[in-house]
């Protein structure tokens, strides 16, 4: 049953509280008519007798206490989803904005989505060869995965994204790919760099694009990345397609969480965000993966500027405790010119384990990176010291290391933005810096790769 | 059922009224739905329940039913190989119910009523029985002989008790009690906030080997000891826990996956069956329960999951097993109770922890330890506790942190400047420590004479190289004698050699301790021989070029079969030594 009220006792920052309410249920969907006939939608955060709290997607502009009417739809917010989606614009709660047709929904569902069953997942195993050598060879993504990118302001974190979506392939062919964006709070020139390329690329159709720019309401991101989500797992787990998501940028989502507790007068956590903060960003989080018996997955990158590139601001932080790794933008590496600025030390894939070796790159892979890690490791530990004493100070191996380092910064890390690597380049590439150490130093390759690669001067790249 | 009216909805939390008679920590039930919900406060006939269910649609007016009974858990055979959700539903029989997703309201029994298990009686009806008694048991996996123990309230004569086939509700054993007679099947309920009792507790005296090189040599928990591995996010935390899961020496695996990633739980599911047990080569599966509450699922269920693993886990100690929990990850449930309380309006602690955060913690870990359980025959079990925590910024000032430094007795210390370095596992070796050194000692060394004093030695070598690496910071390697720089390489021989190890190397992942006590003897052997030979003139550099270095180097990948191969290095060491030092005194070298 539908009712209306006029009965608005306050309104604060994005939230409305309605009294002498009846029957109103907790995340009911509400509609509000302002005095101008401008309809805003919202849910109710919170109903205690016959007050019910709510909370308005649009923002509260234009709203006053007394002319508003607010209508509770007795039923949770759900979006109309459907593969037609693919190619059209949309803003950040669903909308179309392209002058296209409207969506002809073919299922409608609730944006909160359900959590997966930890039995029903399937793991993420298949490798996505994305061209680019810091990922594939060191920080490897798989299908189903989340591995956010931790940038910073100025960092060129949205060219590494669209490098992804432009080369990322898998190597089995014949699988239907599709990309669902969602921008949260980003300018227009950002969210049309990604336009671009994606006509550019021609992938323009099988994309799904949801902006909500910075001139838009802040409130409305909160459910942004929601209905991408939705809309990406019908499409995943109903349509079968392979789905690649990318969310720009979860700084501006979490402050618009953060602008909804305060106006909740909640007792805030670290740095004013909610305690609540790592749960909210986990049910966006854990809804990638893979679900067994489902030919499609979601694979997750979301995108975030770390404040003063602090990895412990709770943002990154709470995010890299949720997410399957985190791909992290080095500033010192941007001004050596070194693109993409991959601080691949810090940077992590927690599910390349699974996702590579013998069958999916090669055999050869998992000895290899962890070799040329710790190698690198040890010429930045020597360039350290050189800064201090001079590389005179160094003894003749870490001489050797400190080569080494800056060597495969300038041709391992370091390729150009269209510049796309095949994984047997990028491991071969690998070999060919590792010979630059002695053999004796390879304490982490097996016996037999090192006698079938490292002997073989013809593996190189 | 008695019922009440809900008043307030927000989120997790619900508060109803004319709930009169309600105990604290009862089950209620919410709304038509009949969602899963327990009080947690009462202020007149107005009680706060948190629910354990996503609580969209439901709001004032609609009904709470009492159940009058707190939350407890079902114990009986069927628990091993099962993977339920913080309060005990199984995930698997959830998933062929409703499909990949968790929708909610969904009511299925803990344990499997149709499976038919074989129960043998070990004691002869008229006997008198006291609560804990052993009397029959049932094989519930080919590694775990599952006890049927007299529940811990009951004593009194066995009238009856049957042998054969039957599902876990069949009544099998009748007790004539002082008051009545009364019928009991397979199963026993006990509420999980309450610890199981015991006859008494004893002291940690055994090393709980867990594979692990600077675990087990360094930084040892003792069966029925505390640990917790806190670290900031990459710092592999949640593979020590796996690899403790997999490698630990323990008879009973309860793995609670805490608030913690839907991925994490499912690459157990798809590993254990595969992976053998080093001791019996059966799956580790077997004997492995898992309690998953991951991130996304409802956050008071997460709270209630690390007690239901525990409750569980004090079960298989009560039949005389060694358990060992681990709890991935404490900070999540840590999370779930701020979060509630948030709710509830209480006056917050540190950084909006409730106040009572610390008491939690410490009796959720005092429930670990050795015990005498309760009942005739004799015996001993032991429930070791494994704690992860992941502080904000893996900032160790965190309240969390510090409540559980205070009570645990292990403190494996990750650091993600180590996991960087790709030196894994990432534990320092500068910050951790074991107070079970000393209570352990004589356990480690009855696998080898001498482990403990060599595990010193070891120890005081890495603590003396970071010493050194100052100086190098300051004044460059050049500065340092020859002495001095065998040091730094026998210090980085132990750390590369011995103290890396990779969990996912066929070989590497799991160590014996008599292959750990030979691999470090190694370490220090050469070390020890170089020194001598530095001091009779032999130079530093022929010393490090010795290729017998990269054989030291590779006696981690030796199989636990073949463990006589770390003994001819040994010899070969010997060997090369001698021949340096003939090559010296006949001059050939300079």
């Amino acid at each position: 049953m539908i009712k209306e009220y006029t009965s608005i006792a306050n309104v604060s920052g994005p939230l409305l509280l309605v009294e002498g309410t009846e029957g109103v249920k907790y995340e009911e969907l509400v509609e509000i008519y302002t005095q101008y006939g401008e309809k805003k939608r919202g849910r109710v955060l919170e109903v205690d007798g016959d007050k019910a709290l709510v909370q308005i997607f649009e923002g509260s502009s234009g709203i006053d206490v007394a002319n508003c009417r607010v209508r509770f739809l007795a039923r949770t917010l759900r979006i109309g989803v459907s593969s037609k989606m693919l190619g059209r614009v949309f803003d950040g709660l669903g909308r179309p904005i392209d002058d296209g047709p409207e969506i002809v929904p073919e299922a409608l569902l609730d944006i909160n989505g359900a959590p997966i069953n930890p039995t029903a997942r399937d793991y993420p195993n298949e490798f996505i060869q994305t061209g680019i050598s810091a990922i594939d060879g060191i920080n490897t993504l798989v299908r189903g995965q989340k591995l956010p990118i931790f940038s910073g302001s100025g960092l060129p974190h949205n060219r590494l994204a669209a490098q992804i979506v432009r080369q990322a392939t898998v190597l089995q062919e014949g699988q239907e790919f599709a990309i669902v964006f969602g921008a949260m709070g980003i300018t227009f020139e950002e969210a049309n760099f990604f336009i671009e390329n994606f006509t550019s690329t021609g992938a323009l159709e099988k994309v799904v694009l949801f902006l909500n720019l910075s001139d838009d309401p802040a409130i409305e991101r909160v459910s942004t990345p929601r209905v991408v989500l939705t809309v990406a797992e019908y499409l995943a787990f109903t349509k079968g397609y392979h789905i690649l998501v990318i969310l720009t940028d979860m700084t501006n989502y979490a402050e618009a969480l953060r602008e909804i507790s305060a106006a909740r007068k909640e007792i805030p956590g670290r740095r004013g965000y909610p305690g609540y903060l790592y749960t909210d960003l986990a049910t966006i989080y854990e809804r990638s993966g893979r679900i067994k018996d489902k030919k499609g997955s979601i694979t997750l990158i979301p995108i975030l500027t770390m404040p003063e590139d602090d990895k412990t601001h709770p943002i990154p932080d709470l995010t890299g405790y949720i997410t399957e790794g985190q791909i992290i933008l080095s500033r010192a590496l941007y001004r050596k010119k070194i693109t993409p600025p991959v601080d691949v030390m810090q940077s992590l894939s927690r599910l390349k384990d699974k996702g590579i070796g013998k069958g999916k790159t090669r055999e050869d892979h998992a000895d290899l990176f962890n070799q040329l890690i710790a190698c690198y490791s040890r010429g930045k530990e020597a360039q350290e010291l050189a800064i201090i004493l001079g590389e005179a100070a160094l003894s003749d191996m870490d001489k050797l290391y400190l080569k080494f380092a800056s060597t495969f910064e300038q041709r391992y890390i370091n390729q150009g933005e269209y510049e796309n690597r095949s994984i047997e380049q990028t491991l071969n590439l690998g070999w060919e810096l590792l010979r630059l150490i002695p053999r004796s130093e390879m304490k982490r390759v097996r016996e037999e790769y090192l006698k079938k690669y490292y002997d073989n001067p013809d593996i190189k790249a | 059922m008695r019922q009440g009216e809900i008043v307030k909805v927000s989120g997790p939390l619900v508060i109803a009224r004319n709930v009169k008679g309600a105990r604290m920590y009862d089950v209620v039930r919410v709304s038509n739905e009949k969602l899963i919900g327990e009080i947690i406060g009462l202020d007149g006939d107005r009680a706060s329940i948190q629910v354990y269910e996503d609580t969209s649609g439901i709001g004032p007016g609609d009904p709470v039913f009492l159940t009058d009974q707190p939350l407890f858990v079902e114990l009986g055979p069927g628990l091993i190989e099962n993977i339920y959700d913080g309060i005990q539903r199984p995930l698997n029989l959830i998933k062929d119910k409703t499909g990949p997703n968790i929708t909610r309201g969904i009511e299925i029994p803990a344990l499997d009523r149709e499976r038919m298990w074989e129960f043998e009686p070990l004691v002869k009806p008229g006997t008198k029985v006291y609560p804990g008694d052993i009397i029959g048991q049932v094989k519930e996996s080919v590694l775990v002989l599952h006890k049927i123990m007299v529940p811990p309230d009951v004593s009194g004569v066995l009238k009856e008790i049957k042998g054969g086939k039957f599902k876990v509700t069949d009544i099998v054993y009748v007790i004539e009690t002082e008051k009545s007679i009364q019928e009991f099947n397979l199963i026993q309920r006990w509420p999980v906030r309450i610890p199981r009792p015991y006859e008494r507790r004893l002291p940690p005296t055994a090393i709980l080997s867990t594979g692990q090189r600077v675990i087990d040599t360094f930084f040892p928990i003792a069966r029925g000891g505390t640990a917790c591995c806190p670290g900031p996010f990459g710092s592999g935390k949640t593979v020590i826990q796996h690899q403790l899961a997999k490698w630990a020496d323990a008879e009973i695996i309860v793995y609670v996956g805490c608030g913690e990633r839907g991925n994490e739980m499912t690459d157990v599911l798809i590993e254990f069956p595969e992976l053998k047990d080093p001791k019996s080569g059966e799956p580790l599966m077997k004997r492995t329960v898992l309690v998953a509450n991951t991130s996304n699922m409802p956050v008071a269920a997460r709270e209630a999951s690390v007690y239901t693993g525990i409750t569980i886990a004090e079960y298989y100690r009560d039949m005389g097993y060694s358990v060992a929990l681990m709890a991935d990850s404490t900070s999540r449930w840590a999370e779930a109770m701020r979060e509630i309380s948030g709710r509830l309006e209480e006056m917050p602690g540190e950084e909006g922890y409730p106040a009572y955060l610390g008491a939690r913690i410490s009796s959720f870990y005092e429930r670990a330890g050795r015990v005498k359980p309760l009942g005739s025959p004799e015996r001993e079990g032991a429930l070791s506790v494994i704690g992860a925590v992941s502080p904000p910024g893996g900032d160790l000032s965190d309240p969390v942190v510090q409540a559980t430094l205070r009570v645990v007795k292990v403190f494996w210390s990750l650091e993600d400047r180590l996991a960087y370095q790709r030196h894994f596992p990432a534990i320092s070796w500068l910050n951790s420590y074991s107070l079970y050194i000393d209570s352990i000692s004589d356990d480690l060394d009855s696998i080898a004479p001498g482990f403990t004093a060599l595990s010193k030695e070891a120890m005081k070598i890495l603590e003396e190289e970071a010493e050194l690496q100052e100086i190098v910071r300051l004044v460059g390697i050049d500065a340092l004698s020859p002495r001095d720089r065998l040091l730094l390489e026998g210090a980085r021989s132990i750390r590369e050699d011995f103290l890396h190890q990779n969990a996912f190397h066929e070989i590497d992942t799991y160590t014996s301790l008599l292959k750990q006590y030979k691999m470090l003897d190694l370490c220090l052997f050469f070390y020890n021989q170089a020194q001598d030979a530095l001091n009779k003139g032999v130079s530093f550099s022929e010393i490090i070029q010795m290729p017998v270095r990269e054989k030291i180097a590779r006696a981690k990948y030796i199989e636990e079969e073949n463990l006589n191969r770390i003994d001819e290095i040994k010899s070969e060491i010997i060997r090369d030594f001698n021949e340096l030092l003939n090559k010296l005194s006949t001059g050939a070298l300079k």
